[in-house]
């Protein structure tokens, strides 16, 4: 049931990404080009987005435990820091560069597009690489790069 | 504003919302495309089911419309694979360390109203809006 309430959530999700547009990169950069022909919809999707989760989520709250699993994993962490910055600049300026970020680069896959293919494939190196300079370091700084989504 | 589609922005945005929060009450997670996929390479996971299940419905969706004749138009990317690689490599490396993306802090995040989240975002779009500006218009930033 847990494996079919994922699979069902991921579909939705995908659903959502392909009307709103937002699964084609040019319409994204469409949206970061405030010098250009400007094309507002991605902050209408983050709107209506939240419109949605932020009551579905002070729903969720009052719920004690999910429906399908022990516990509901909110994230913990709170208050800023250097890796939540430089990781951020870093998201920005490769979404900028081409326009996906990983929801409708994994989407996307189902395209075949080579292009796409080679970023997701990046991607992966790129998370891999992460994981693997985290371990590396000590373990004190390695606890405040737990996930917030 | 030509390519203005607020209409069908709103409904997916709703979509893309409701799937959050569905996924919450059901399974008690957050839909953070880069935390799902990127807890799938954690060699000592043991939660890879509901995060393979994720995926692949995300992958299923296109499939899925192009059978009701609504087919995923090919995303147009850049023709350099040297950007292609650079950007995967810089998306994939900063969303873990910045602890999420545009799904996990962008819309569940700032949903949550956490500071981390909301700072987060605006951090990823103001660089993305300078780096467009810079590749498109060689403005400095």
């Amino acid at each position: 049931m847990l494996m079919l309430a994922s699979l069902l959530c991921g579909l939705v999700f995908g659903a959502g990404l392909l009307i709103s547009g937002m699964v084609q990169p040019t319409k994204v950069l469409a949206f970061l080009d405030i010098f250009g022909a400007w094309d507002p919809s991605l902050i209408v999707v983050m709107i209506a987005a939240l419109a949605v989760s932020a009551p579905g989520f002070v729903l969720a709250r009052r719920h004690a435990r999910p429906v399908l699993a022990e516990e509901c994993a909110w994230p913990t962490r709170t208050g800023l820091d250097r890796q939540l910055v430089i990781g951020s600049v870093m998201f920005g300026v490769g979404w900028g560069l081409v326009g996906l970020c990983p929801g409708p680069a994994l989407e996307s896959l189902a395209t075949l597009s080579p292009g796409v293919i080679v970023f997701v494939v990046a991607m992966t190196a790129g998370m891999i690489l992460h994981d693997v300079w985290q371990k590396a370091r000590p373990k004190l700084r390695r606890d405040a790069a737990l996930v917030d989504g | 504003m030509a390519n203005f589609t607020p209409l069908s922005a709103a409904i997916g945005g709703a979509l893309i919302g409701f799937s959050a929060v569905l996924l919450m009450l059901l399974t008690g997670r957050i839909a953070g495309i880069s935390g799902i996929f990127g807890g799938l390479l954690n060699p000592d996971g043991n939660d890879r089911g509901w995060r393979i299940a994720f995926i692949a419905g995300l992958i299923l969706a296109p499939l899925l419309a192009a059978v009701i004749g609504h087919a995923m138009p090919t995303p147009q990317l850049p023709s350099s694979w040297t950007v292609i690689i650079a950007a995967g490599l810089l998306v994939g490396f900063g969303a873990r360390l910045g602890g999420g993306c545009t799904s996990g802090h962008g819309i569940c995040g700032v949903a949550r109203l956490s500071v981390r989240s909301i700072t987060a975002t605006a951090i990823f779009m103001l660089a993305a809006i300078a780096t467009v500006a810079i590749t498109r218009h060689g403005l400095g930033g």
